[in-house]
């Protein structure tokens, strides 16, 4: 698929040429920029992220996990009388609980976060623009079939200041 | 949610930045060459640290004979400066948790380099338990894993084992809530890097982050659920902390208001340590237009509420010693105040509550020098309170006839020395070799307290509208 490809240098104009395109009709691609620009998903449209329930999954499971093998470590497995306390002390055991839901959420969504965005150490890195991490913000949509007019886009991009454009051929993301 | 250019509010980062001059400025002293001072302070540092290490290696061999306790002091120094690193910490976890939460945008310029000292401070606070065991090289006894000893299972009643959990899974988190911050900054030298040798590094160390807004997206969900947990992983880390002592049925130790009292304290010295490590830095490392005064007016002012906090429960504890009635609680705050150690007390009286009070002066909190003096006079204060609360509470037990007096031994202190090298050689390190402010992060906020440029202010009202979300 080919990309057209347009350079900002300012979060504000991106914000409203990504509307303004969106408004016309054209999808995104995809878009770069140095720092989480606020307001972005939503000009994009992106739906919430479905992480926090993952991440709270993988919670879950660490509070069941401890609940579970405190219970067992400490009324069957090997029972031991401390001052006539019940075995299954459970009180007791909520701190340790405690921990490991924040262990198994925070170490659970850290990795289906990687996982779902495909980072890995050593990958390399696609770059549109080597500046993208550094002071450009790089808008890119899709060139779907022939209802893509370039005039309108580069109108719209050269109304919100565009730096440069460019079509990048063949799927090079 | 928030407004990008309103105009009640001041700009976060001083002078006309542009984005690319905060890349060029934060990562100017990772593409010099250090400077002689780094070199001094880091072998000093270095030779602080190997001081230490001989000192600790020396009581691994010979036992823990050689420090100053007796039958009747079982905990003191080690555990003192174990409480007092753990502390430390938490002011970074605060910035980059709980202030991130209360939407807290001045955090971006000191998030960075206070979860890093939290990081290096909990590994200092870790080997004080780890020697304290006698017998390090069976740490691996307090993990609970099916063994040839039975299996025999640690106690799970023993708030020193919820230590465990809590102080590991702190590390584990911090540790991770640190590098998922760096990730986007590593891409960012990534792309700047001219040597292949650091071309690849920081290519390794950037997961193949190419700034992508779905992957942002996704991001700052992560960075999110990050800052909810460890929001409440915080304050449960030194409530943990402080029920190793109030579990126990010492006077001075078996208190309630022991998690909230030792928490608050915490994050008091915590920040005191933030503020003196970032004054040092923002001069050194030339940051002044990004932790400016107002970052350190505004470090000041938790310190103050913090410190409060430290005071008023102290207030409570000498009540409540006074006036509930506990003849033992009220000869242990008599003796605290008057007796042999008095002199750790009203240090850590004078330290913590009667020298922070000058906060309250606005002269005084922007004033760098003073608030520097400061700093490291409640850091000093807040070690002696964890001296005094351990130490005052066991010299003088139930039974006249075991008195005794604790005095720490050239190891004990040479073991203290050597954790404060090890802190200083990691965060020499750290500042040399890693984005010392999250670069990403600062942008995030350069236009924040800034008017719309060409626009009157009628219309940059209405612009405000736009970028609202």
């Amino acid at each position: 698929m080919d990309l057209f490809s347009a350079v900002f240098k300012d979060e504000d104009d991106l914000l409203k040429v990504t509307r303004q395109v969106r408004d016309s009709g054209y999808s995104i691609y995809d878009i770069y920029t140095p720092y989480a620009v606020h307001g972005l998903d939503d000009a994009m449209g992106l739906k919430p992220s479905k992480l926090s329930y993952l991440c709270f999954g993988f919670a879950f499971l660490g509070l069941i996990v401890a609940i579970l093998s405190q219970y067992w470590i400490g009324s069957i497995d090997w029972p031991i009388n401390v001052g006539g306390k019940p075995f299954n002390s459970l009180p007791a055991y909520l701190p340790v609980t405690f921990e490991l839901t924040v262990l198994f959420g925070g170490v659970g969504i850290f990795f289906a976060f990687l996982f779902k965005a495909r980072l890995r150490p050593g990958k390399t890195a696609k770059l549109v623009n080597p500046h993208s991490t550094d002071y450009y913000f790089i808008l890119t949509i899709e060139i779907k079939d022939s209802s893509f007019d370039s005039e309108t886009v580069l109108g719209l991009c050269r109304q919100n200041n565009a730096v440069e454009t460019k079509i990048i051929l063949g799927n090079a993301l | 949610m928030s407004i990008y250019y309103s105009i009640l509010r001041k700009p976060i980062i001083a002078g006309d930045k542009k984005l690319k001059d905060i890349t060029d400025d934060v990562i100017r002293p990772l593409e010099q060459k250090p400077t002689l001072l780094w070199w001094v302070a880091f072998l000093v540092s270095l030779t602080v640290l190997l001081i230490g290490v001989i000192a600790v290696t020396y009581q691994i061999k010979v036992g823990i004979g050689t420090w100053g306790l007796n039958k009747t002091i079982g905990w003191a120094f080690d555990i003192t400066n174990f409480v007092f690193w753990i502390g430390i910490g938490h002011a970074g976890t605060l910035i980059s948790a709980i202030l991130f939460l209360f939407r807290q945008r001045w955090r971006t310029s000191i998030n960075r380099s206070a979860e890093a000292m939290t990081i290096i401070a909990v590994m200092c606070a870790g080997i004080f338990p780890l020697i304290h065991m006698g017998r390090p090289w069976l740490f691996f006894w307090v993990i609970p894993y099916p063994n040839l000893r039975g299996s025999l299972w640690v106690n799970f009643r023993s708030p020193l084992l919820w230590d465990f959990f809590a102080i590991s899974t702190y590390f584990t988190i911090s540790l991770i809530f640190w590098y998922l911050g760096l990730i986007p900054d590593m891409a960012t030298l990534r792309d700047r890097a001219k040597s292949k040798i650091k071309k690849f590094v920081y290519g390794l160390m950037s997961f193949g982050w190419n700034g992508s807004a779905r992957i942002w997206h996704h991001y700052e969900t992560t960075y999110l659920m990050l800052a909810a947990l460890a929001t409440p992983l915080v304050l449960s880390v030194h409530s943990i902390v402080s029920m190793d002592f109030a579990t126990a049925v010492i006077p001075g130790w078996h208190s309630t208001i022991f998690p909230p009292y030792f928490v608050a304290g915490a994050i008091f010295s915590g920040f005191s340590m933030v503020l003196t490590l970032m004054i040092i830095a923002r001069k050194v490392l030339h940051y002044e237009e990004y932790i400016t005064i107002d970052h350190i007016e505004k470090m000041c002012k938790i310190v103050l509420v913090t410190g409060g906090i430290v005071a008023l429960s102290y207030g409570i504890e000498i009540f409540m010693a006074i006036f509930f009635g506990n003849q033992y609680e009220r000869f242990m705050f008599i003796n605290r105040a008057l007796g042999p150690y008095a002199w750790a007390f009203w240090i850590m009286i004078s330290c913590n509550v009667i020298f922070p009070q000058l906060l309250w002066i606005k002269k005084i909190r922007r004033n760098v020098a003073l608030v520097f003096i400061l700093s490291i006079v409640v850091n000093i204060g807040m070690w002696f309170e964890r001296f005094v609360i351990i130490v005052t509470s066991l010299h003088r037990d139930f039974l006249p006839s075991s008195w005794a007096m604790y005095k720490p031994t050239i190891i004990e202190i040479a073991t203290l020395a050597g954790s404060f090298g090890l802190f200083f050689t990691f965060f020499l390190l750290f500042a040399r070799f890693v984005p010392f402010i999250a670069i990403g992060e600062v942008k995030g906020v350069l236009k924040y307290g800034k008017l719309k440029k060409n626009l009157t202010s009628e219309s940059s009202l209405k612009a405000n509208a736009d970028v609202t979300v």
